[in-house]
């Protein structure tokens, strides 16, 4: 027999320039980010003067607290909403109206953003609402719920529904059987949705273009206008932080999953 | 059986409440985006004409549907700064959506070619730079791309270049953006495809004597066209209404239509004619949303 399904040079070749061209790129900002030159091109030993400018900075520290509060409520509401709606396609057979449910829960995900940004913001205007925090939460609710839906109802759809089917057998009413069976299985799932739309928010730029109002402007708002201006290395001192942040949020609940999965089993995000 | 019926019923209440916030921040939105599309531009705040009051009854609404107007999409139509914009989008969108697969398609088919547990450990590094922010894998190149920045550093001292190049606002900063952007959104899918297929079919395939190339060739690539057109479709769709990357590493002479809809909204405050640019880019991409839903339909809901 051949060696057909092993890896070959080329294989191992291709992964390889791969993956360098997905990390170098981030890894060469980080390290410009303990940068002392003022020119960021131009090496001037080690430093962590970038950092200290940034937790001096109180627009930008403003900014980054607005981006992390609305990034925490709207991955919960998202969450929330999106195992709801997952259970519901995944569980709930054909009731009227599924079609137009999933069309609408996928559509998001590919979306062109400038779109649901407007629209939602022509919505606001329409509804009178102020402009803020609150608009800026509900339009990544709306984007972020749908990732998590995807994720939690892949995750649904690989269950063994025995499982459930014997815990109502054996008594249990619908909702018990869910909260007792059901539930436990899909948590990483669920802590991996989480964590998608919690990131999806602090990253967008476009959507909170649009619904945010004066005075409010997160964090990506900020960066984008003064990389418009130029390099700083500053901003590649907040972008380090943001990066870590988001490293430690997938470690957190990768463990967390691990823990609560016993069968081994985790959920891959999207 | 009885156990099922039983729990599809409080399974169908899970969706009120997810079903009610779709409808009223997904779909109703387009209504206004609709509406003002047709009215007309108006310097005040909000910048357009109202055209409902239904306050005012019907008379009122009549007058308003009079005054509807294609004016917004006949401007779009006649305005060659739009059309050149939509078609650099579709063709910018269409080169890069080939540009992913030619990149993507061998990383994925090496990820899924390794030991089980190492196939595990890729995809967490596929995925993991998905999670850092787009703006900051966007700045990264900047920083990379620019004037005196690494890549003319090291173009100069291997004396490839006697002066720095310059990279930044060109096409193919936008191109190079929009692939490493969107790399991980190609691989997942194909990927998954190619990780579900049976090993035995190649193995038969070359015992029975083709030739390497021909088992990818004939066997190989045609089982994974659904993770090819869902790996595609994931990527062709954001990058034709793409703003970031465009605005931050293409140059300024010719703009995507993300680009122009931002101009027209957030610089010349031309909230109808950014509505009907919106609107004509949702009925631009309509064919391929649909088949996307299919798709994803499809791979979510298999096996029922």
């Amino acid at each position: 027999m051949r060696r057909i399904g092993r890896l070959s040079n080329f294989n191992v070749v291709s992964l390889a320039l791969g993956l360098a061209f997905l990390y170098l790129p981030i890894i060469i900002l980080v390290i410009y980010s303990f940068n002392a030159s003022r020119l960021v091109t131009v090496w001037g030993g080690w430093s962590l003067r970038w950092y200290h400018e940034f937790f001096n900075d109180r627009a930008m520290i403003e900014a980054a607290w607005m981006s992390l509060r609305v990034a925490v409520c709207s991955a919960s509401i998202a969450t929330l909403l999106g195992t709801l709606a997952a259970v519901a396609l995944s569980r709930g057979g054909r009731f009227a109206g599924r079609t137009l449910f999933s069309g609408m829960l996928y559509a998001p995900l590919v979306m062109p953003e400038v779109i649901t940004g407007l629209s939602l913001l022509l919505l606001f205007v329409a509804l009178n609402a102020e402009r803020g925090f609150w608009t800026v939460t509900i339009a990544h609710t709306t984007l972020t719920m749908c990732f998590v839906a995807v994720v939690v109802q892949s995750r649904l759809g690989s269950l063994d529904r025995s499982l459930e089917e014997a815990a109502m057998d054996l008594g249990c009413d619908p909702v018990r059987a869910f909260l007792a069976v059901t539930l436990p299985l899909i948590a990483p799932a669920i802590a991996a949705g989480w964590m998608l739309a919690f990131t999806l928010s602090l990253d967008d730029l476009v959507i909170a273009s649009f619904t945010t109002g004066p005075g409010s402007a997160t964090l990506p708002i900020r960066i984008y206008s003064e990389v418009r201006l130029g390099v700083k290395p500053e901003i590649n001192a907040i972008c380090t932080l943001v990066i870590a942040l988001i490293a430690v949020v997938i470690i957190v609940a990768s463990l967390a999953s691990k823990l609560s999965s016993t069968q081994g089993e985790s959920a891959a995000p999207l | 059986m009885s156990a099922r019926r039983i729990f599809t019923r409080p399974a169908r209440f899970a969706a009120i409440a997810p079903y009610g916030w779709m409808v009223l921040f997904f779909l109703v939105p387009f209504a206004f985006v609709l509406k003002i599309s047709l009215s007309q531009t108006a310097i005040a705040q909000p910048p357009y004409e109202p055209l409902f009051d239904l306050t005012a009854g019907w008379q009122a609404v009549r007058a308003a549907l009079a005054a509807l107007s294609l004016d917004n999409f006949k401007l779009l139509a006649s305005d060659s700064l739009y059309v050149f914009a939509y078609v650099r989008s579709l063709y910018v969108s269409l080169t890069a959506t080939a540009i992913l697969l030619l990149i993507g398609y061998p990383i994925a088919y090496g990820m899924a070619r390794l030991p089980k547990r190492w196939q595990a450990v890729a995809m967490v590094l596929v995925i993991v730079p998905f999670w850092t922010s787009f703006l900051i894998r966007i700045y990264a190149w900047i920083n990379i791309l620019q004037h005196d920045g690494l890549l003319n550093q090291i173009l100069l001292a291997l004396h490839i270049v006697s002066r720095p190049v310059v990279w930044l606002s060109t096409d193919s900063a936008m191109y190079l953006g929009i692939v490493y952007s969107y790399l991980p959104f190609i691989i997942l899918p194909l990927y998954a495809t190619l990780a579900k297929m049976e090993p035995a079919l190649e193995e038969a395939a070359a015992d029975l004597g083709a030739p390497p190339w021909q088992v990818f060739w004939l066997v190989t690539f045609p089982l994974s066209l659904p993770g090819v057109g869902a790996g595609a479709l994931l990527c062709f769709i954001p990058i034709v209404g793409e703003f970031v990357i465009p605005d931050l590493l293409a140059g300024s002479n010719s703009l995507m239509i993300g680009q122009t809809l931002w101009l027209e909204f957030f610089t010349n405050k031309d909230w109808p004619v950014a509505s009907a640019a919106a609107i004509v880019l949702l009925v631009v991409l309509l064919a391929p949303l649909l088949l996307y839903d299919r798709l994803q339909r499809r791979q979510l809901e298999q096996g029922r």
